[in-house]
């Protein structure tokens, strides 16, 4: 075992309620606090008055950029807050890119990592203590 | 219009005068083909040797290649012989020759070559048979157009079909996981929902193989249809009595409104599916307590079928693109209710297999009325 986490409060946006509920137990178990928000409006409001440590953010949800729209509006309000955007996109669509500011092509995507979906759990936990060290 | 607005032509003969005969009669001749709806102009191009004929066609790619069967360097036949075996129907190549032979014209054809123009010939024969080879050229292009285009639905449709079924499969792989590692603590009622949810989609993703099926069904033809007269009153009240439980659950009511016994030649496992998708659609997108008003219509040789909920409604962009394949609309309203995006599809095909339609006409937060019209299908 390794060593505890720092215990978080983290946001995870996602329009497939069983992503998130498998999310939501898999994070507290790791010792986290979890919040959930079913789409980009329900995120937003949920912004406005907290301030999570970390966020989760599903590319496609009510539109096909609904993530990326969240991902924007997140840094414009918490510049330093980590983001991790999930997809099923590149599995399956062959568009492939990857999280800012690696991506210079593609300055509009605000992400600070990218994981596909189906995400395995140990390296969705390992991509938040990377992040949330840093 | 088409990429072929314009076909090249070359023309490979030694005699000067022929050359320039066939490049008067056909240059800037319009080619009209009302069947297939193009109007086709041709340009010329000359060879006086087999070797500049081949050299050429390399070059410049033409879609109609006249060629002479006597040539003094190689023949016209080993031309033939070495024309690039590119993509059947993209050139024709019509064989001249003065030797009008049964036996040439065999050889020739065997050989590749697409039709045969003995010479002498007239303006108007020639014109004659490049405008049937022209017309195959267009034709060939739009069946490989065609063929492209449908490459291509298929393809998207196969990967929409793959991220609906993997969706429930990553859900249940997930619940199945937390469960195996005991990892959502020690209540027990925890691990029941992920029980119950994991059924939930299991039974979602068996309804969307069940419309699958239902879908290759009506699109293959394969399948035999039995068509009979059918009381479409009773069908109606016979599927209106398999969404009872469900209806009741949620307070619905649901009211058949016919006045009379409706005879209606149709296949009944089609009717079946038009009936149980509109009703399933009906109670699922409906308020709990509200309602669904079934009203049977006939008129000389139509019957509609309409269905009423007072559910969630839709905009009217949204309702432009519900019948297509895999449209579910997704907002606050609707992220809960489970279901294919094939269903309206489903109803679209087969009610344009009855030589009829579905419409739509709905109010956001008033509800929705889904209009079936078929004509009698000839027993």
């Amino acid at each position: 075992m390794h060593d505890p986490p720092t215990p978080a409060t983290i946001l995870v946006v996602d329009d497939d309620v069983d992503f998130l509920a498998q999310v939501q137990v898999q994070l507290e178990g790791a010792g986290h606090r979890v919040t959930t928000a079913e789409s980009l409006a329900e995120a937003e409001a949920l912004l406005a008055s907290q301030r999570p440590d970390l966020a989760i953010v599903d590319l496609m949800m009510e539109h096909t950029d609904d993530g990326f729209v969240l991902c924007h509006k997140i840094r414009q309000r918490h510049p330093d807050m980590p983001i991790i955007l999930v997809t099923a996109v590149t599995g399956e669509t062959g568009f492939e890119f990857t999280a800012a500011p690696a991506d210079k092509a593609r300055p509009w995507i605000q992400a600070d990592a990218l994981l596909d979906k189906p995400v395995r759990f140990e390296q969705l936990t390992r991509e938040i203590d990377r992040l949330l060290k840093g | 219009m088409t990429p072929m607005d314009t076909l090249r032509v070359l023309v490979a003969d030694d005699e000067p005068g022929m050359l320039r005969a066939v490049d008067r009669v056909l240059s800037g001749f319009a080619v009209h083909l009302p069947d297939v709806g193009a109007a086709i102009r041709l340009t010329v191009d000359t060879a006086d040797t087999g070797e500049s004929a081949l050299e050429k066609v390399g070059a410049t790619h033409p879609h109609i290649l006249l060629l002479d069967y006597k040539l003094p360097g190689i023949s016209g036949l080993d031309v033939l012989d070495r024309l690039p075996s590119g993509q059947e129907g993209e050139m024709l190549t019509i064989m001249m020759t003065a030797y009008a032979s049964l036996e040439t014209a065999v050889t020739a054809t065997k050989r590749g070559a697409y039709d045969f123009l003995a010479k002498p010939f007239t303006p108007d024969e020639l014109k004659n048979t490049v405008r049937k080879a022209a017309a195959r050229l267009v034709l060939a292009a739009q069946a490989r157009r065609l063929a492209a285009e449908k490459r291509q639905v298929r393809f998207q449709f196969i990967s929409v079909l793959a991220h609906e079924l993997k969706a429930p499969l990553a859900a249940i792989e997930g619940y199945l996981r937390i469960i195996h590692e005991q990892s959502a603590g020690d209540d027990p009622a925890a691990y029941e929902r992920m029980i119950d949810r994991s059924l939930t989609r299991l039974t979602g993703m068996r309804k969307l193989i069940l419309d699958l099926l239902d879908l290759t069904r009506i699109e293959s033809g394969q399948r035999e249809r039995q068509l009979a007269p059918i009381d479409l009153r009773a069908a109606t009240q016979a599927a209106i009595d398999g969404f009872a439980a469900e209806a009741r659950e949620r307070h619905i009511d649901i009211a058949l409104h016919a006045d009379q016994p409706l005879s209606f030649t149709a296949d009944t496992l089609e009717l079946e599916i038009v009936l149980n998708n509109l009703l399933s659609n009906a109670i699922k997108y409906n308020r709990d307590g509200g309602r669904v008003d079934v009203t049977l219509t006939r008129d000389r040789d139509h019957v509609a079928i309409a269905v009423a909920d007072t559910g969630i409604g839709l905009a009217p962009d949204e309702a432009a693109r519900l019948f297509n394949d895999f449209v579910r609309i997704k907002n606050e309203k609707t992220r809960h209710i489970l279901g294919s995006g094939l269903g309206l599809a489903i109803v679209r095909k087969l009610a344009r297999l009855y030589h009829g339609d579905v419409r739509v006409d709905s109010t956001p937060d008033v509800g929705s009325t889904f209009t079936v019209t078929l004509a009698d299908a000839p027993g």
